[in-house]
């Protein structure tokens, strides 16, 4: 497998020691990573789950609105930024793997390299219920 | 491809008796082509004694700069063909997102910090952005990347007939891995120096000075040979030596090293003047 960009190697190095949860994906959508406060969130270790394509992790965790219809992919903020290269934000309801659900406050953001390079996308998830 | 050692030293040039061997100019190394092509890899103080190494022959120099931190750029103003006239000298620095190369360099290359301004250099000077990926240069192949090192910062791998030279002389792989080395693919310099035929990669620090300079941009000497084992290099030379190491303490740490570790590789601590052939797989 190539080896990631700089930028990505050190973003999932940041993340690794953040409190923070933090997902990560490229310029695809595939979840490249998430930290340790993200498995507590999605209910999963990234270990077990590994990488995998946005078709996939934009469904297993059942992203849902407020009256808990389903979203679309497309309704995603991480999907959003991924299409604009612009930040985004919303609030959303998620069921982990372990079958809880919560909802989550969500930050996302570009990830543009040395260059403009386009490297993906970064999501904050806040867990609406902890603050 | 001839590769010669002409700076070894990080940091800060380090003259004195106990630096004789290692030697105490900054980084700077050169690598010619089976066919003559000239690259010159980093221009620290070492490059000045490369001068005496060109000849009239050679009309066309490409320096290719890894970053601009001073230690690899202090020599830049002393090496003798840009005050020919009848050279052509590509200098190849990585991207910055603010100021382009002539705008960094000249910061250096102006008064009060040096009397003589880029513009009015003798020779034909072109700068460039180097691209990050693989391009011609001459009979060579340069591929560029970067790496782990505070500011925008490039290794070098030159390809020549399938053999590979890699040059990563200011890294710092190991920054934030909880264990080093990670996977492979998570790994700085990994696709650069992989199965390198003579990798030159910072052992800036022992791991005592190491615990102390995290997030400076340099290896501890274990980095160093931990890399050069995950990345399969045939040969590995220590390079970018800490200012504060003598001739004695950089041979105590050498004969630590093939103690400590089962090496899969040559391991050659970098020394100003060593030349190195790596011979053409064609």
């Amino acid at each position: 497998m190539a080896q990631k960009e700089i930028e990505i190697i050190l973003m999932r190095q940041l993340a690794s020691y953040l409190s923070v949860p933090i997902f990560v994906v490229n310029p695809e959508g595939t979840l490249l990573f998430y930290n340790e406060p993200a498995e507590a969130l999605l209910g999963v270790q990234f270990d077990e789950a590994g990488e995998m394509p946005m078709s996939e992790w934009s469904t297993i965790f059942k992203p849902t609105d407020e009256g808990g219809h389903p979203l679309p992919p497309d309704a995603l903020p991480l999907v959003a930024t991924l299409r604009t290269g612009l930040p985004s934000r919303a609030t959303l309801w998620i069921t982990g793997l372990d079958g809880v659900r919560r909802k989550l406050d969500i930050v996302t953001f570009p990830l543009t390299g040395q260059g403009r390079r386009v490297l993906g996308a970064a999501a904050i998830l806040w867990d609406v219920n902890s603050t | 491809m001839m590769v010669t050692l002409w700076g070894t030293r990080g940091s800060l040039p380090s003259a004195g008796p106990e630096t004789v061997r290692y030697g105490g100019n900054t980084a700077c190394v050169e690598v010619r082509g089976e066919d003559g092509t000239l690259i010159v890899l980093d221009a620290g103080t070492g490059i000045r004694r490369l001068s005496a190494a060109v000849g009239p022959d050679d009309r066309r120099i490409h320096i290719l700069l890894t970053h601009l931190h001073m230690d690899h750029l202090q020599g830049f103003g002393f090496f003798e063909p840009l005050y020919r006239a009848d050279v052509e000298v590509h200098v190849w620095g990585p991207p910055s997102t603010t100021h382009d190369l002539r705008t960094r360099l000249t910061k250096y290359l102006s008064p009060p910090l040096f009397p003589v301004r880029l513009r009015d250099l003798p020779c034909r000077l072109f700068l460039h952005d180097v691209p990050m990926r693989d391009f011609a240069m001459e009979s060579l192949r340069v591929h560029c990347a970067l790496v782990c090192h505070p500011g925008p910062t490039v290794g070098y791998r030159i390809t020549d007939n399938g053999a590979a030279l890699v040059y990563i002389p200011d890294h710092e792989p190991a920054l934030g891995a909880r264990r080093f080395p990670l996977a492979a693919e998570w790994t700085s310099g990994y696709d650069l120096a992989r199965d390198a035929d003579l990798l030159i990669h910072d052992a800036q620090y022992t791991d005592a000075e190491y615990a102390r300079r995290v997030g400076w941009g340099h290896s501890a000497l274990r980095h160093t040979v931990t890399f050069a084992a995950l990345v399969r290099a045939r040969r590995l030379v220590t390079f970018h030596h800490d200012p504060g190491h003598s001739d004695d303490l950089l041979d105590a740490l050498a004969d630590e090293a093939r103690a400590a570790w089962p090496l899969s590789f040559e391991f050659i601590p970098g020394q100003e003047g060593m030349i190195f052939r790596v011979p053409s797989r064609a």
